[in-house]
């Protein structure tokens, strides 16, 4: 029993050897030269200690069955924290206004608590690569059902993945700013479907059941660095301020595949800018639905980050196991 | 006037913090991917944090990899996060600049550029 729960404990440390020394994770997105930022659509690739407060969203929403029409505002945080130096764990949370919501009333509150792990375990300096896998809990139940915070978990399986083109040969060299990052997750709800159960003006019992489909989620963001270009390629001459920007363009696409919403698709296609400065970067994006479905209005996306290992290196921003 | 005080505390943030607590380059002299006309006698290079110097160098290869610098990396005295290097005589070509850095936060960085001299 003792060998046992000895070859148990060595077998662990082992583990966490090899996960700490398996690659050489770097701060906040850097792999080699390329520093990428943290995108304000989709999730990032890297592992980090860092801080996303607030980020606000906001959009008018069409008409869908009986939900009418209405404005969307959501502010919400992330707090990621590096367990091993490529491991890590994100908590979020956010609070809606709906106005009206489905009860034709305005309604606020905290939506469910979200938990990711994600582990970097890939980083190639050389080719401003890096991979990472991530496994996602929005605890069913933990927020407001009145602004449409589900009763059951939701679990969230991702590939991620982040590709800078500063390996490009010389004659592209003005490609060599280009970065990629982008995710592909499973998002796999608890539950096939709620019921509710109604009286009808007869007082006969009538249930109706609401679906919840499984969901391939995919996206990307394509962006430019202009402090890549200024340091690496070709110094332009930009003035401070527009020296440290980094437009990008992000997709965020959902195709449900089951439960009758197969091929009801929704996404949005999200063109901004990141302002990246020391311990904090600023971003603001447009919010713009790619169909009916997911909406006719314009909205808007803004965030303030904070590289908590910047900012306090030697406490909150380093790793709590292995070297940073 | 609350908006105004705002931009002011933006624009001060902006132009005071240099880009990521990691140090990059700032700026080079010859700059970045230009070309020159008369060959240069040193390269400097100014990042965006200060350096310890002891663990920071520059490096300078011509088009076939060959050393042209002076192989001595030197803190630039005015300025705790600028470095500088001397060059053997250096003739027309491209020239290849690699830099590794170690900020005073501990953090290490690398990264390289190139300038050319007209002939």
């Amino acid at each position: 029993m003792r060998r046992t729960l000895a070859r148990a404990v060595l077998s662990v440390g082992t583990v966490a050897l090899v996960l700490t020394a398996a690659a050489s994770a770097h701060a906040h997105g850097l792999a080699g030269k390329r520093f990428f930022p943290s995108t304000l659509t989709i999730d990032d690739p890297f592992v980090a200690d860092e801080l996303s407060l607030p980020t606000v969203f906001h959009i008018k929403e069409p008409r869908d069955g009986e939900t009418p029409a209405r404005q969307n505002t959501t502010v919400s945080g992330e707090f990621s924290k590096r367990i091993l130096p490529n491991l890590g764990l994100t908590f979020g949370g956010d609070w809606t206004l709906l106005d009206p919501a489905a009860n034709g009333k305005t309604e606020s509150g905290f939506g469910n608590l979200e938990l990711t792990l994600k582990y970097q375990f890939f980083t190639s300096a050389e080719h401003e690569t890096i991979f990472s896998v991530a496994f996602g809990w929005e605890a069913g139940g933990t927020g407001r059902a009145k602004i449409g915070a589900e009763s059951f978990d939701v679990f969230k399986p991702a590939l991620l993945f982040g590709k800078g083109f500063g390996d490009l040969p010389n004659a592209l060299a003005w490609l060599k700013p280009l970065a990629v990052t982008g995710i592909v997750e499973g998002v796999l709800p608890s539950r096939s479907g709620n019921k509710t159960f109604l009286l009808n003006d007869d007082g006969d019992l009538e249930i109706e059941v609401e679906k919840n489909p499984k969901v391939f989620h995919w996206g990307f963001a394509v962006m430019y660095s202009l402090p890549y270009l200024q340091a690496f390629v070709k110094d332009i001459g930009l003035p401070v301020i527009l020296n440290r920007l980094i437009p990008l363009v992000e997709i965020d696409i959902n195709h449900p595949l089951d439960r009758g919403f197969a091929g009801k698709t929704t996404g949005t296609v999200n063109p901004g800018i990141i302002w990246a400065g020391k311990y904090f970067q600023l971003g603001l994006e447009a919010v713009i639905p790619i169909n009916e479905r997911t909406g006719k209005n314009v909205g808007f996306r803004a965030q303030i980050h904070f590289f908590l290992d910047d900012i306090f290196p030697n406490t909150v921003g380093r790793p709590l196991f292995g070297s940073r | 006037m609350k908006g105004a005080r705002l931009l002011v505390l933006i624009w001060g943030l902006a132009v005071a913090g240099p880009a990521w607590g990691h140090a990059f380059l700032e700026r080079a002299e010859p700059r970045v991917g230009s070309t020159v006309k008369a060959a240069p006698t040193q390269v400097r290079a100014w990042f965006t944090q200060n350096l310890e110097p002891a663990f920071s160098t520059l490096e300078v290869v011509n088009e076939r990899g060959e050393r042209v610098d002076q192989d001595v990396t030197r803190a630039d005295p005015g300025n705790p996060a600028g470095l500088q290097i001397a060059l053997k005589p250096i003739g027309a070509g491209t020239y290849h600049v690699k830099w590794r850095v170690l900020s005073v936060d501990t953090h290490l960085t690398e990264g390289d550029f190139t300038f050319k001299v007209q002939p």
